[in-house]
Protein backbone atom coordinates (compact mmCIF):
# COMPACT_ATOMS: atom_id res chain seq x y z
CA UNK A 1 0.00 0.00 0.00
CA UNK A 2 2.86 2.35 0.90
CA UNK A 3 4.33 1.83 -2.57
CA UNK A 4 1.07 2.96 -4.15
CA UNK A 5 0.56 5.96 -1.89
CA UNK A 6 2.70 8.49 -3.87
CA UNK A 7 0.88 7.49 -7.07
CA UNK A 8 -2.47 7.99 -5.38
CA UNK A 9 -1.44 11.40 -3.98
CA UNK A 10 -0.06 12.64 -7.32
CA UNK A 11 -3.11 11.46 -9.27
CA UNK A 12 -5.47 12.96 -6.67
CA UNK A 13 -3.75 16.36 -6.85
CA UNK A 14 -3.69 16.21 -10.66
CA UNK A 15 -7.41 15.42 -10.80
CA UNK A 16 -8.12 18.14 -8.26
CA UNK A 17 -6.16 20.73 -10.26
CA UNK A 18 -7.80 19.82 -13.57
CA UNK A 19 -11.27 19.52 -12.00
CA UNK A 20 -10.89 22.78 -10.08
CA UNK A 21 -9.65 24.54 -13.20
CA UNK A 22 -12.56 23.18 -15.26
CA UNK A 23 -15.05 24.24 -12.59
CA UNK A 24 -13.55 27.73 -12.43
CA UNK A 25 -13.61 27.95 -16.21
CA UNK A 26 -17.29 27.00 -16.32
CA UNK A 27 -18.21 29.62 -13.73
CA UNK A 28 -16.09 32.36 -15.28
CA UNK A 29 -16.50 31.91 -19.00
CA UNK A 30 -18.59 34.51 -20.82
CA UNK A 31 -22.16 33.40 -21.24
CA UNK A 32 -22.43 34.71 -24.82
CA UNK A 33 -25.64 36.45 -23.93
CA UNK A 34 -28.36 37.64 -26.27
CA UNK A 35 -28.94 41.26 -25.56
CA UNK A 36 -32.41 42.29 -24.66
CA UNK A 37 -33.63 45.42 -26.39
CA UNK A 38 -32.15 48.49 -24.76
CA UNK A 39 -33.65 51.82 -25.53
CA UNK A 40 -33.68 55.15 -23.81
CA UNK A 41 -35.98 55.38 -20.86
CA UNK A 42 -35.95 56.01 -17.18
CA UNK A 43 -34.03 52.80 -16.45
CA UNK A 44 -31.22 53.42 -18.93
CA UNK A 45 -30.73 57.15 -18.49
CA UNK A 46 -29.00 58.89 -21.39
CA UNK A 47 -28.24 56.72 -24.39
CA UNK A 48 -25.68 57.87 -26.93
CA UNK A 49 -26.89 56.97 -30.40
CA UNK A 50 -25.65 57.72 -33.90
CA UNK A 51 -27.73 56.96 -37.00
CA UNK A 52 -31.44 56.55 -37.68
CA UNK A 53 -33.77 54.68 -35.36
CA UNK A 54 -35.04 52.46 -38.17
CA UNK A 55 -31.58 51.49 -39.44
CA UNK A 56 -31.32 47.95 -40.74
CA UNK A 57 -28.28 47.26 -38.58
CA UNK A 58 -27.55 48.35 -35.03
CA UNK A 59 -24.20 48.06 -33.32
CA UNK A 60 -24.13 48.43 -29.58
CA UNK A 61 -20.75 48.75 -27.98
CA UNK A 62 -19.75 48.50 -24.34
CA UNK A 63 -16.43 50.30 -24.35
CA UNK A 64 -13.67 51.55 -22.13
CA UNK A 65 -11.91 54.69 -23.34
CA UNK A 66 -8.57 53.45 -22.00
CA UNK A 67 -8.80 50.01 -23.61
CA UNK A 68 -6.49 49.83 -26.66
CA UNK A 69 -8.64 47.35 -28.66
CA UNK A 70 -11.62 49.71 -28.19
CA UNK A 71 -9.48 52.54 -29.53
CA UNK A 72 -8.51 50.53 -32.60
CA UNK A 73 -12.16 49.74 -33.26
CA UNK A 74 -13.45 53.29 -32.88
CA UNK A 75 -12.63 54.64 -36.33
CA UNK A 76 -13.72 51.52 -38.27
CA UNK A 77 -17.12 51.71 -36.53
CA UNK A 78 -17.38 55.39 -37.43
CA UNK A 79 -16.61 54.52 -41.06
CA UNK A 80 -19.24 51.78 -41.09
CA UNK A 81 -21.77 54.18 -39.63
CA UNK A 82 -21.10 56.74 -42.33
CA UNK A 83 -20.92 54.23 -45.16
CA UNK A 84 -24.05 52.20 -44.38
CA UNK A 85 -25.94 54.66 -42.17
CA UNK A 86 -26.18 52.05 -39.45
CA UNK A 87 -27.20 52.79 -35.89
CA UNK A 88 -24.43 52.89 -33.30
CA UNK A 89 -25.06 52.89 -29.56
CA UNK A 90 -22.21 53.46 -27.13
CA UNK A 91 -22.25 52.49 -23.47
CA UNK A 92 -19.55 53.05 -20.89
CA UNK A 93 -17.89 50.05 -19.34
CA UNK A 94 -14.71 51.39 -17.70
CA UNK A 95 -12.63 48.51 -16.39
CA UNK A 96 -11.23 48.89 -12.88
CA UNK A 97 -7.64 48.19 -13.89
CA UNK A 98 -7.52 51.21 -16.17
CA UNK A 99 -6.55 54.10 -13.94
CA UNK A 100 -8.17 56.87 -15.98
CA UNK A 101 -11.00 54.98 -17.72
CA UNK A 102 -13.74 56.02 -15.36
CA UNK A 103 -12.65 59.66 -15.44
CA UNK A 104 -12.58 59.50 -19.23
CA UNK A 105 -16.11 58.08 -19.27
CA UNK A 106 -17.22 60.96 -17.05
CA UNK A 107 -15.50 63.42 -19.39
CA UNK A 108 -17.41 61.99 -22.36
CA UNK A 109 -20.68 62.10 -20.42
CA UNK A 110 -19.96 65.68 -19.33
CA UNK A 111 -19.30 66.63 -22.95
CA UNK A 112 -22.55 64.87 -23.81
CA UNK A 113 -24.37 67.23 -21.44
CA UNK A 114 -23.33 69.98 -23.87
CA UNK A 115 -24.25 67.93 -26.96
CA UNK A 116 -20.71 66.83 -27.82
CA UNK A 117 -20.51 63.26 -26.59
CA UNK A 118 -19.42 61.80 -29.91
CA UNK A 119 -16.85 64.51 -30.52
CA UNK A 120 -15.32 63.81 -27.11
CA UNK A 121 -15.65 60.05 -27.71
CA UNK A 122 -13.61 60.31 -30.92
CA UNK A 123 -11.06 62.65 -29.35
CA UNK A 124 -10.55 60.41 -26.31
CA UNK A 125 -9.91 57.39 -28.49
CA UNK A 126 -7.69 59.31 -30.89
CA UNK A 127 -5.58 60.70 -28.03
CA UNK A 128 -5.81 57.55 -25.91
CA UNK A 129 -2.09 56.92 -25.93
CA UNK A 130 -1.39 60.41 -24.59
CA UNK A 131 -3.79 60.72 -21.67
CA UNK A 132 -3.54 57.04 -20.70
CA UNK A 133 0.08 57.59 -19.70
CA UNK A 134 -0.41 61.00 -18.20
CA UNK A 135 -0.08 61.65 -14.49
CA UNK A 136 -2.79 64.28 -14.76
CA UNK A 137 -5.32 62.97 -17.25
CA UNK A 138 -7.98 65.35 -15.99
CA UNK A 139 -5.99 68.36 -17.16
CA UNK A 140 -5.91 66.82 -20.63
CA UNK A 141 -9.65 66.12 -20.56
CA UNK A 142 -10.22 69.77 -19.75
CA UNK A 143 -7.92 70.73 -22.61
CA UNK A 144 -10.00 68.53 -24.93
CA UNK A 145 -13.15 70.22 -23.64
CA UNK A 146 -11.53 73.52 -24.56
CA UNK A 147 -10.71 72.22 -28.03
CA UNK A 148 -14.35 71.25 -28.47
CA UNK A 149 -15.35 74.75 -27.36
CA UNK A 150 -17.32 73.51 -24.39
CA UNK A 151 -18.26 75.70 -21.46
CA UNK A 152 -15.32 74.72 -19.26
CA UNK A 153 -16.76 75.50 -15.84
CA UNK A 154 -19.94 73.60 -16.70
CA UNK A 155 -17.83 70.72 -18.02
CA UNK A 156 -15.87 70.59 -14.75
CA UNK A 157 -19.02 70.67 -12.66
CA UNK A 158 -20.69 68.01 -14.78
CA UNK A 159 -17.66 65.73 -14.59
CA UNK A 160 -17.90 65.76 -10.80
CA UNK A 161 -21.68 65.67 -10.63
CA UNK A 162 -23.60 62.75 -9.19
CA UNK A 163 -25.72 62.55 -12.34
CA UNK A 164 -22.71 61.87 -14.56
CA UNK A 165 -21.21 59.37 -12.10
CA UNK A 166 -24.56 57.60 -11.86
CA UNK A 167 -24.90 57.49 -15.64
CA UNK A 168 -21.55 55.71 -15.95
CA UNK A 169 -22.52 53.30 -13.17
CA UNK A 170 -25.87 52.67 -14.81
CA UNK A 171 -24.16 51.69 -18.07
CA UNK A 172 -21.81 49.40 -16.16
CA UNK A 173 -24.60 47.74 -14.20
CA UNK A 174 -26.57 47.23 -17.39
CA UNK A 175 -23.55 45.64 -19.06
CA UNK A 176 -22.79 43.43 -16.08
CA UNK A 177 -26.42 42.31 -15.94
CA UNK A 178 -26.30 41.00 -19.51
CA UNK A 179 -22.96 39.27 -19.12
CA UNK A 180 -20.48 41.91 -20.31
CA UNK A 181 -17.10 41.22 -18.73
CA UNK A 182 -14.50 42.64 -21.06
CA UNK A 183 -14.17 45.44 -23.55
CA UNK A 184 -14.94 45.95 -26.31
CA UNK A 185 -18.12 43.92 -26.13
CA UNK A 186 -20.17 44.39 -29.27
CA UNK A 187 -23.74 43.45 -30.03
CA UNK A 188 -24.72 43.32 -33.66
CA UNK A 189 -28.51 43.51 -33.99
CA UNK A 190 -28.82 42.40 -30.37
CA UNK A 191 -26.57 39.39 -30.95
CA UNK A 192 -23.28 39.24 -29.04
CA UNK A 193 -20.26 39.23 -31.34
CA UNK A 194 -17.61 36.67 -30.32
CA UNK A 195 -14.68 38.37 -28.52
CA UNK A 196 -12.28 37.15 -31.22
CA UNK A 197 -14.29 39.00 -33.88
CA UNK A 198 -14.33 42.42 -32.23
CA UNK A 199 -11.41 43.80 -34.19
CA UNK A 200 -10.99 46.03 -37.25
CA UNK A 201 -10.36 43.02 -39.54
CA UNK A 202 -13.35 40.89 -38.65
CA UNK A 203 -16.08 43.29 -37.57
CA UNK A 204 -16.52 45.31 -40.81
CA UNK A 205 -17.23 42.22 -42.99
CA UNK A 206 -19.73 41.02 -40.40
CA UNK A 207 -21.51 44.36 -40.46
CA UNK A 208 -21.45 44.44 -44.28
CA UNK A 209 -23.03 40.98 -44.37
CA UNK A 210 -25.66 42.08 -41.89
CA UNK A 211 -26.45 45.14 -44.01
CA UNK A 212 -26.70 43.01 -47.16
CA UNK A 213 -28.83 40.41 -45.41
CA UNK A 214 -31.19 42.92 -43.86
CA UNK A 215 -34.57 43.44 -45.47
CA UNK A 216 -35.27 47.03 -46.42
CA UNK A 217 -37.28 48.61 -43.65
CA UNK A 218 -40.53 50.26 -44.58
CA UNK B 1 26.83 0.64 19.50
CA UNK B 2 28.12 1.81 16.15
CA UNK B 3 25.30 -0.01 14.47
CA UNK B 4 22.77 1.83 16.66
CA UNK B 5 24.30 5.20 15.80
CA UNK B 6 24.17 4.26 12.13
CA UNK B 7 20.51 3.26 12.30
CA UNK B 8 19.62 6.38 14.23
CA UNK B 9 21.45 8.50 11.65
CA UNK B 10 19.65 6.79 8.77
CA UNK B 11 16.30 7.21 10.51
CA UNK B 12 17.02 10.91 11.18
CA UNK B 13 18.08 11.47 7.59
CA UNK B 14 14.95 9.74 6.34
CA UNK B 15 12.77 11.91 8.56
CA UNK B 16 14.54 15.07 7.40
CA UNK B 17 14.08 13.93 3.83
CA UNK B 18 10.37 13.36 4.33
CA UNK B 19 9.93 16.77 5.94
CA UNK B 20 11.96 18.52 3.26
CA UNK B 21 10.17 16.94 0.32
CA UNK B 22 6.83 17.28 2.12
CA UNK B 23 7.41 21.01 2.44
CA UNK B 24 8.47 21.18 -1.21
CA UNK B 25 5.31 19.33 -2.29
CA UNK B 26 3.18 21.70 -0.24
CA UNK B 27 4.81 24.78 -1.80
CA UNK B 28 4.39 23.25 -5.27
CA UNK B 29 0.68 22.65 -4.63
CA UNK B 30 0.20 26.32 -3.71
CA UNK B 31 2.00 27.31 -6.92
CA UNK B 32 -0.08 24.84 -8.91
CA UNK B 33 -3.30 26.39 -7.57
CA UNK B 34 -2.15 29.89 -8.45
CA UNK B 35 -0.92 28.96 -11.92
CA UNK B 36 -4.16 27.06 -12.63
CA UNK B 37 -6.17 30.11 -11.57
CA UNK B 38 -4.15 32.40 -13.85
CA UNK B 39 -4.49 29.96 -16.76
CA UNK B 40 -8.27 29.89 -16.38
CA UNK B 41 -8.37 33.70 -16.18
CA UNK B 42 -6.35 33.82 -19.39
CA UNK B 43 -8.68 31.37 -21.15
CA UNK B 44 -11.83 33.29 -20.23
CA UNK B 45 -10.25 36.61 -21.14
CA UNK B 46 -10.29 37.96 -17.59
CA UNK B 47 -6.56 38.51 -17.38
CA UNK B 48 -7.58 42.12 -17.44
CA UNK B 49 -9.28 42.12 -14.05
CA UNK B 50 -6.10 41.25 -12.20
CA UNK B 51 -7.28 42.49 -8.84
CA UNK B 52 -7.80 45.99 -10.16
CA UNK B 53 -4.10 46.51 -10.83
CA UNK B 54 -3.05 48.12 -14.10
CA UNK B 55 0.54 46.88 -13.65
CA UNK B 56 -0.76 43.36 -13.40
CA UNK B 57 -2.76 43.75 -16.59
CA UNK B 58 0.27 45.20 -18.32
CA UNK B 59 2.30 42.10 -17.46
CA UNK B 60 -0.32 39.37 -17.94
CA UNK B 61 -1.69 41.02 -21.08
CA UNK B 62 1.77 41.39 -22.66
CA UNK B 63 3.27 39.22 -25.38
CA UNK B 64 5.71 37.83 -22.77
CA UNK B 65 2.79 36.18 -20.97
CA UNK B 66 2.28 33.63 -23.72
CA UNK B 67 4.32 31.47 -26.06
CA UNK B 68 2.39 31.22 -29.29
CA UNK B 69 -1.13 30.59 -28.08
CA UNK B 70 -0.06 28.92 -24.85
CA UNK B 71 -0.16 31.05 -21.69
CA UNK B 72 3.04 31.01 -19.63
CA UNK B 73 0.85 30.40 -16.57
CA UNK B 74 -0.26 27.10 -18.15
CA UNK B 75 3.36 26.05 -18.53
CA UNK B 76 3.89 27.17 -14.94
CA UNK B 77 1.04 24.91 -13.81
CA UNK B 78 2.69 21.97 -15.59
CA UNK B 79 6.04 22.80 -14.00
CA UNK B 80 4.51 23.06 -10.51
CA UNK B 81 2.70 19.76 -11.01
CA UNK B 82 5.95 18.11 -12.10
CA UNK B 83 7.77 19.55 -9.08
CA UNK B 84 4.97 18.35 -6.82
CA UNK B 85 5.05 14.83 -8.31
CA UNK B 86 8.82 14.50 -8.08
CA UNK B 87 8.86 15.87 -4.52
CA UNK B 88 6.16 13.40 -3.50
CA UNK B 89 7.98 10.44 -5.01
CA UNK B 90 11.29 11.63 -3.54
CA UNK B 91 9.65 11.94 -0.13
CA UNK B 92 8.59 8.31 -0.40
CA UNK B 93 12.15 7.28 -1.11
CA UNK B 94 12.24 7.05 -4.91
CA UNK B 95 15.85 8.05 -5.51
CA UNK B 96 15.63 9.07 -9.22
CA UNK B 97 12.80 11.48 -8.39
CA UNK B 98 15.24 13.60 -6.34
CA UNK B 99 17.31 14.34 -9.42
CA UNK B 100 14.23 15.14 -11.53
CA UNK B 101 12.95 17.38 -8.74
CA UNK B 102 16.23 19.30 -8.65
CA UNK B 103 16.34 19.80 -12.41
CA UNK B 104 12.70 20.90 -12.55
CA UNK B 105 13.22 23.46 -9.78
CA UNK B 106 16.41 24.75 -11.39
CA UNK B 107 14.58 25.20 -14.71
CA UNK B 108 11.75 27.01 -12.90
CA UNK B 109 14.27 29.21 -11.10
CA UNK B 110 15.97 30.22 -14.37
CA UNK B 111 12.59 30.97 -15.99
CA UNK B 112 11.62 33.05 -12.96
CA UNK B 113 14.80 35.11 -13.24
CA UNK B 114 14.00 35.78 -16.89
CA UNK B 115 10.40 36.76 -16.07
CA UNK B 116 11.56 39.08 -13.28
CA UNK B 117 13.99 40.69 -15.71
CA UNK B 118 11.18 41.17 -18.25
CA UNK B 119 8.94 42.79 -15.65
CA UNK B 120 11.65 45.08 -14.30
CA UNK B 121 13.43 46.16 -17.46
CA UNK B 122 11.11 45.60 -20.40
CA UNK B 123 7.59 46.10 -19.10
CA UNK B 124 8.45 48.33 -16.14
CA UNK B 125 5.57 46.79 -14.25
CA UNK B 126 5.25 44.02 -11.70
CA UNK B 127 2.38 41.58 -11.42
CA UNK B 128 1.59 40.54 -7.86
CA UNK B 129 0.68 37.00 -8.95
CA UNK B 130 4.02 36.66 -10.71
CA UNK B 131 5.89 37.97 -7.67
CA UNK B 132 4.08 35.50 -5.44
CA UNK B 133 5.00 32.69 -7.80
CA UNK B 134 8.61 33.91 -7.87
CA UNK B 135 8.67 33.80 -4.06
CA UNK B 136 7.40 30.20 -4.10
CA UNK B 137 10.06 29.19 -6.61
CA UNK B 138 12.78 30.85 -4.56
CA UNK B 139 11.56 28.81 -1.59
CA UNK B 140 11.70 25.61 -3.64
CA UNK B 141 15.19 26.53 -4.81
CA UNK B 142 16.17 27.15 -1.21
CA UNK B 143 14.99 23.67 -0.30
CA UNK B 144 16.97 22.15 -3.17
CA UNK B 145 20.11 23.99 -2.06
CA UNK B 146 19.53 23.25 1.63
CA UNK B 147 19.31 19.49 1.18
CA UNK B 148 21.99 17.45 2.97
CA UNK B 149 24.94 16.67 0.69
CA UNK B 150 24.03 12.97 0.58
CA UNK B 151 20.62 13.85 -0.87
CA UNK B 152 22.00 15.61 -3.93
CA UNK B 153 22.14 12.65 -6.24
Amino acid sequence: MKRLLPFIIVIAVGVLAVGGGAYLYRTKRPAGPRLSKIESGPASGTVHVLGPENAAVTIEEFGDFQCPPCGRLSEPINQLQRQYNIRVIYRNFPLPMHAHAREAACAAEAAGRQGKFWEMHDLLYREQDVWSHSMDARALFEAYAGMLQLDLSRFRNDMDSNEVQEQVELDQRRGAAIGVRTTPTIFLNNQAVAPGDTNPDKLPPMVENAVKGAKPSS
Amino acid sequence: MNSQVGESSISGSSRAQTILYGAAALIAVVGLAEATYLTVMYLVGETAVCGGSSDCFQVLGSSYARIGRVPVSGLGALAYFSAFSFATFAGFGYAPARRFFSWTVIAMFCTTLWLLYVQAFRLHAFCRYCLFSAALIFLLTGLVVARPAGERT
